[in-house]
């Protein structure tokens, strides 16, 4: 291992002692495989020796039997780690890897270029301190470079790399190197990254990865390596102010009541002044309670227990701020949507919205509109698809307590999760709160309320029932096949409904899938029943779906 | 002053983090103990995270009845002192089939004792929420592994449907019957793992000591005589040998290396200058390429 041999030898006390200050970076690589940049990761890997013999002998059979190289050494293969995909030959999802230096840990998020690129994208960029961009120096910057760099940039990533790579088969020129750099800088300025760093490589041989190139004399920045061991991500997070999410309560008796969690910025001291976000209630902390003794300081990052001067209401979801500086608290919110399943945003649905601070059953209101990634333009949109990103209205059935992402990566991220299927469905970024009527006011307007009949169903002895007397907006229905199914055995649907102008919606339904109707009065109410449509008499008998 | 916390601190903090959520989370957690060295470290973060109270899970250790006798004193022990319920399943179908290591293979016997096993114990106690010490460094097919791993209803793992991790917010919904499986170590690496036992004196089972033991060469590995029910085959003898164990399992399976090193800074110096990787002394991963991602969809952990 990269590591100072000499001084494990000799003294390892003492190695243990410098290794004890070592920091962590994560960080994240952006491209394709075509940019090399699998072989770039093996070979950071590889050089900071993090591949240990036996690993080395698979390798070594694994090049000769499915590698890229000619049965010389493919980097590449050291990362794949899942069968399906080996085959396939891509990555198809983010990996972890590990290595480290005297200096720092390193994680690195590995995600592929190609396929679901936002989704696995976004998914690595959001624990990521530093991007490194790949470029195929032949090439150039290329649209989806544009796209790496605005999904990572989005995620609040402020720090870049832009690697040129593949700088030998160009006979490592430096007015083109100058050039890509020229043009990216142009088109990465309205993304606002604090530094861009542009580093002439090649991942295949290893030049700038470690050691500076020979072939590029005229290069006096920093290698690869250089740059991610000396970076400074400035720890900005302790410099703001407090924040706490209450993940537990520890009570373990009546004279101990511990409120735990993750500090997501700022720091605590004992005496400090706290404010409980949803009732405003301020006190004072007594302790930070740890197992190895009571701190007199905790900083961001740390996961910590604070016991409180005063007896007051706190649970789990609760955010305790800093008294003067406290952070948003609404029920409405405008914020960034990444969706990341593949069955579409439904606007008016209840998902759950779970952030730091709370899990919350909410609704998608509007969008305001969608980003195009690869131009970044914005266009209207009704509803959002697997790995679309758009900018939405949200309304949370009570208030909760966030920052704006741009200020807080904690406290002002979110996910969305189905309650059906419990699915991850969306990331989310706070940008404001909402006015509560402009939510309001687009909830009750044109957002049409898609409702699958199929989720609806509730089955009882009395047979089947969907109620949609309680739907105050437009509708539009939809079945699913096993619905459609359960009719052509025969079965049937009783819909109530809350007037007669939700009867096109359910007209349209039956006319596209072949289903019939009769629609009946009960006092006020009007309901209708919903079935297959009968086989013709003469073919009675034959299966019950020859008519649909 | 320097207020940026340092790697081990920022693990520490990840992993309490997530073991906290858990808890939060789900209705009826438990934490897998294998005894070794990473479930030491969960262990310990376990107690740090609910201090002053005691972790809120019990301690499941599937037993294979082959785990090295001096595992087994320091399992009930650190149960005693942690003052934490621990649950030992035995897949007792197994051991009335006589499945052996020695008989069976390392792969069939894998599977009924300790996939089986497991499986059973999740079932009979119906857990929610399974903590394990698994990390991403130890295993290519590891490296894709979420924190909050989802499985279906028959503890199947789907690299294709896991649901994407982002920031540290975790999904924790499941309906009945499924389960996840949690590993508050994923972003350790084996140095890590050293370094913090190291720096939090943490207590380790004796075994990862060198000391003068009972040997046998078998398959290019040493073998501990742990007991009378290894048979010597033809040509094998008993070597006194000064030994330790850098991965700790079933006897059988386990590989020693030969080694002097009786400190935990000199284990850790005998890591660092070391030229194989840690997973090297366990038969179950030998059998081919994708073999972990092969165990790993049918439930193995």
């Amino acid at each position: 291992m990269a590591h100072q041999s000499e001084l494990i030898e000799k003294d390892i006390l003492a190695y243990l002692k410098s290794q004890e200050e070592k920091s962590l970076l994560r960080f994240i690589t952006c491209g394709s495989v075509d940019d090399g940049k699998s072989t770039l990761i093996g070979r950071l890997l590889w050089d900071s020796k993090m591949v240990f013999e036996d690993q080395l002998a698979a390798l070594e059979a694994d090049s000769r039997r499915v590698g890229t190289q000619g049965g010389a050494i493919d980097y590449a293969l050291l990362l794949d780690g899942l069968q399906a995909e080996r085959e396939q030959g891509i990555t198809i999802d983010v990996a972890y890897r590990f290595f480290s230096t005297d200096k720092r840990k390193f994680i690195v998020a590995d995600t592929p270029g190609h396929e679901q690129y936002t989704r696995n994208m976004v998914t690595g960029a959001s624990t990521a301190q530093v991007a490194v961009i790949l470029v195929d120096a032949r090439k150039g910057l290329l649209t989806q470079t544009r796209r790496h760099s605005f999904l990572v940039s989005l995620v609040g990533i402020r720090h870049v790399v832009l690697a040129v790579n593949k700088m030998d088969l160009i006979g490592f020129d430096r007015q083109r190197f100058e050039a890509i750099l020229n043009d990216y800088r142009q088109f990465a300025l309205p993304l606002g990254f604090s530094s861009i760093t542009a580093i002439p490589i090649s991942a295949l041989n290893g030049d700038n990865i470690i050691e500076a190139s020979e072939s590029t004399p005229w290069y006096g920045g920093p290698t690869l390596m250089n740059y991610l061991e000396t970076v400074r991500v400035e720890d900005e997070s302790s410099r703001q102010p407090f924040r706490l999410p209450v993940q537990w309560v520890n009570r373990p008796h009546l004279d101990f009541r511990g409120f735990c969690g993750t500090i997501a910025s700022g720091m605590v001291r004992p005496g400090d002044e706290v404010r409980v976000a949803s009732s405003g209630k301020t006190s004072r902390v007594a302790r930070i309670v740890t197992m190895n003794g009571d701190l007199g300081e905790a900083v961001a990052g740390q996961a910590v227990t604070l016991t409180l001067e005063d007896e007051i209401d706190i649970s789990r979801g609760e955010l305790l701020s800093a008294p003067d500086l406290p952070p948003l608290y609404a029920s409405s919110l405008q914020a960034h949507l990444v969706w990341l399943h593949e069955e579409p945003l439904q606007p008016g649905k209840s998902y759950l919205v779970k952030s730091a601070a709370s899990v919350i059953p909410g609704r998608v209101v509007s969008l305001q509109h969608a980003v195009d990634v690869n131009s970044l333009e914005q266009k209207p949109a009704a509803t959002l698809g697997l790995n679309e990103i758009g900018v939405a209205l949200l309304q949370l059935d009570r208030g909760a307590a966030f920052d704006s992402y741009c200020q807080n990566r904690q406290t002002g991220s979110f996910i969305v999760i189905d309650r059906l299927t419990n699915a991850t469905v969306a990331a989310g970024m706070v940008m404001a709160a909402a006015p509560e009527s402009a939510a309001e006011e687009s909830a009750g307007s044109p957002a049409v309320r898609r409702i699958n009949l199929g989720e609806l169903l509730i089955s009882g002895d009395e047979g089947n029932l969907v109620d949609l007397s309680e739907e105050s907006g437009e509708l539009e229905l939809a079945v699913t096949p096993q619905f459609l199914e359960a009719l052509a055995r025969g079965n049937r649907v009783l819909i109530t409904l809350r007037d007669p102008s939700q009867l096109p919606p359910v007209a349209l339904l039956a006319f596209e899938n072949h289903l019939q109707y009769t629609v009946s009065r009960v006092g006020n109410r009007i309901s209708l029943v919903l079935s297959a449509v009968a086989p013709p008499a003469a073919e009675a008998g034959a299966p019950a779906d020859a008519g649909l | 002053m320097n207020r940026n916390l340092t790697h081990l601190q920022q693990l520490e903090a990840e992993s309490i983090h997530i073991i906290r959520e858990v808890v939060a989370e789900f209705e009826n957690p438990v934490m897998l103990y294998s005894i070794g060295k990473d479930s030491a470290v969960m262990l310990h973060l376990a107690r740090k995270a609910f201090y002053p109270a005691s972790p809120p899970f019990p301690l499941l250790h599937v037993d294979t009845t082959w785990k090295f006798r001096d595992m087994i004193t320091f399992r009930d022990r650190m149960a005693r002192e942690c003052g934490l319920d621990l649950i030992v399943h035995v897949n007792r179908e197994g051991v009335d089939q006589g499945i052996s290591p020695f008989t069976h293979g390392s792969a069939l016997y894998t599977d009924v004792m300790k996939t089986e096993g497991l499986k059973q114990a999740l079932d009979k106690y119906k857990f929610d929420a399974a903590f394990g010490g698994a990390r991403r460094d130890e295993e290519k097919s590891r490296a894709k592994e979420r924190i909050f791993s989802f499985r279906s209803a028959n503890h199947r793992w789907d690299p294709k449907s896991q649901r994407p991790e982002l920031w540290s917010l975790y999904n924790a919904r499941v309906k009945p019957g499924e389960s996840i499986r949690v590993f508050p170590l994923s972003n350790w690496t084996e140095l890590d793992v050293w370094q913090y036992i190291h720096l939090e004196n943490i207590p380790i089972v004796p075994l990862y000591y060198a000391a003068v033991r009972p040997v046998v060469e078998r398959n290019g590995m040493l073998i501990m005589v742990d007991d009378d029910r290894l048979e010597l085959q033809p040509g094998e003898e008993v070597q006194q040998k000064s030994v330790r164990f850098r991965t700790l399992g079933c006897y059988p399976l386990t590989g020693a290396v030969e080694s002097t090193a009786a400190t935990l800074p000199e284990i850790i110096q005998e890591m660092l200058l070391t030229r194989t990787s840690e997973r090297q002394g366990r038969l179950i991963d030998h059998d081919q390429a994708g073999s972990m991602e092969k165990k790993k969809q049918e439930g193995y952990f």
